[in-house]
């Protein structure tokens, strides 16, 4: 539903996109993940025909966002960085405006406002500034339902809310792609890409630096690892030379934790073998556990451990 | 959904969701008739304390009251004071991201500008009707009915024409502390003509500028058109006030509505 090839965007002398390529299949959610300033919102704004790419090429729904900016507009609902609602104006009469200029008649905006209402739990009767975050955001994801595109695009929909209103909007976004909906989500959250998408893009400097399933960007990083709490800080370096001899890598050592951290790949073997050196040596270990990476793990190496 | 293709067409379905726009400022007003009322009552509570605490100190041409000189000069004020909140209406959209969802929609690209300028006509439309209502409170009084709708209409002229400049900045303004500087630069700009004072009294070079000011063109034109005694003089600026406030804001729209489509079309640069 999503095909973009060597996306590019210049301003002036900076370059906010060096050659994407997206395959998105339908009814399934891509996650672009990456910093501030990565290129994830010119991405979006491309594929939704608010800026015009550089160079490459990009289409959404089976038409070129260049050339039939309109037909792709008819199949695509957005969702911005900021709830793009009227403040003023009640959740019903942004929906039913948004509606009438998606060119419902009157009759069929009404009803469809009435359905979106109920179904994002907006019968609140108030202006939308007075609207909790987790409630405006709801309404935005309404506002770009109203038509029931095939493809939508969320640019960061849960930056700034609460942990309840996030989990609120990743529900509704379940619905969605349960229904069929094609799903561009943007995010600086790994557990928001972890959480919702099929297919992760970790995007960093204007390029796509790693693609793949969770699962697999996970796998990269060499499979589990192994964590150690030492009780005594004066022990940790002798610690992490015991953990180094059973690991596969280098392991990473936390003063302020007192934690070494290292890849392993025989999990059982790795942690019997770490705990009886442990014993051994006579270092006292606080803590012992194995466990998958965190994609925080996978994005730090990816993105050559600068987060900004 | 079939492609509009037609020139026709394309008009009525600009005019079409230019109305749906539009119709969301109206909309606004149901929802906070208090912000429309301080609309109105703004300019009149500048006339009137203009008209009683310093009209003792002016005098007027001809005798006459000092409001019936003052209301035509407030009328054009009141005109251009439009131009900040058009281009606050314009920027807020644009910050909180409206335009962007009205740009992503199926809906004709134009719709946005035009809306704009229809319920911002509309809204100077009620705030000059109030002021008219003011003047004829403190004693102002147009001499014919048609003059009246003339000096009217120029008005509305002048305010149609600022509503593309407000537009066009609203769209180039990237922080809002331009439109404090355009909103502060409003009553210097109306001071500079001959809403208050005669120009002739300034110092050469700043009556000048006053002369040539859009605004003095509409005032004159209205004094006269109203038939309310205004300050004369022989420029040529001053003989020429109904033709002047006719072709300042034809040349002020012109300019700046083919600027503000151009920018905004390229904000999918």
């Amino acid at each position: 539903m999503i095909v973009a090839r060597d996306l590019r965007k210049t301003y002036g002398g900076t370059t906010a996109l060096n050659g994407i390529d997206l395959d998105v299949g339908p009814g399934t959610v891509c996650g672009l993940l990456g910093p501030n300033g990565a290129g994830k919102t010119t991405a979006v704004r491309i594929l939704t025909t608010l800026l015009r790419p550089s160079g490459g090429r990009a289409e959404v729904a089976g038409f070129d966002v260049a050339t039939h900016p309109r037909q792709v507009r008819r199949n695509i609902g957005l969702v911005g960085q900021h709830a793009a609602v009227d403040e003023l104006l009640t959740g019903r009469q942004n929906l039913e405006l948004f509606a009438r200029l998606s060119h419902l008649g009157a009759a069929r905006a009404r009803a469809r406002a009435g359905e979106l209402l109920e179904r994002f739990g907006l019968t609140h009767a108030g202006p939308a500034k007075e609207y909790s975050g987790g409630m405006r955001r709801r309404l935005d994801l309404a506002a770009g339902m109203i038509l029931a595109p095939p493809v939508l695009f969320l640019d960061e929909p849960t930056t700034g809310l609460d942990p309840r209103s996030r989990a609120e909007i990743w529900r509704a976004v379940r619905e969605l792609v349960a229904g069929g909906t094609t799903v561009l989500l943007t995010t600086q959250y790994l557990e928001e890409a972890d959480q919702l998408a099929d297919r992760i893009s970790v995007i960093d400097a204007g390029r796509v630096v790693a693609e793949g399933t969770p699962a697999e960007l996970k796998a990269k990083l060499g499979g589990d690892r192994l964590d150690v709490v030492v009780h005594d800080p004066a022990r940790l370096a002798e610690a992490a030379e015991i953990v180094a001899r059973a690991a596969d890598g280098p392991p990473e050592v936390d003063q302020d934790t007192r934690r070494v951290s290292a890849p392993v790949g025989e999990r059982v073997a790795a942690l019997t073998g770490v705990l009886a050196a442990f014993a051994e040596a006579g270092v006292e270990a606080e803590d012992v556990a194995v466990r998958r990476p965190t994609l925080d793990e996978v994005f730090l190496s990816l993105t050559g451990g600068d987060t900004r | 959904m079939t492609a509009v293709t037609t020139m026709e067409g394309r008009l009525r379905w600009a005019l079409a969701d230019g109305w749906t726009v539009a119709r969301r400022d109206l909309v606004h007003w149901a929802n906070q008739p208090m912000t429309v009322v301080f609309g109105v009552l703004f300019p009149v509570m500048i006339t009137l304390a203009f008209g009683y605490l310093f009209g003792g100190a002016v005098d007027v041409p001809e005798g006459a009251g000092y409001f019936a000189f003052l209301m035509p000069g407030m009328y054009g004020m009141t005109m251009l004071f439009g131009l900040s909140s058009t281009m606050i209406a314009v920027t807020t959209d644009v910050a909180k991201g409206v335009t962007d969802r009205f740009r992503s929609l199926p809906m004709s690209p134009s719709a946005v500008l035009i809306g704009r300028a229809i319920a911002d006509l509309l809204h100077s439309v009620v705030v000059l009707a109030g002021m008219l209502a003011c003047g004829l409170a403190v004693g102002w009084r147009p001499a014919t009915l048609s003059g009246a709708l003339g000096a009217v209409g120029l008005l509305l002229l002048l305010r149609f024409s600022l509503l593309w400049a407000g537009i066009y900045l609203g769209l180039i303004t990237r922080e809002p502390g331009a439109v404090v500087a355009v909103q502060t630069l409003e009553f210097p700009i109306g001071f500079l003509s001959n809403a208050f004072v005669a120009p002739a009294t300034m110092p050469g070079w700043l009556g000048a500028v006053a002369e040539w000011n859009p605004l003095s063109s509409t005032v004159a034109a209205a004094r006269e058109l109203f038939g309310n005694p205004g300050w004369g003089g022989d420029s040529w600026m001053a003989q020429h006030a109904v033709p002047m406030a006719v072709a300042w804001p034809v040349v002020i729209t012109v300019v700046f509505f083919v600027l503000s489509l151009r920018r905004y079309q390229r904000l999918d640069r």
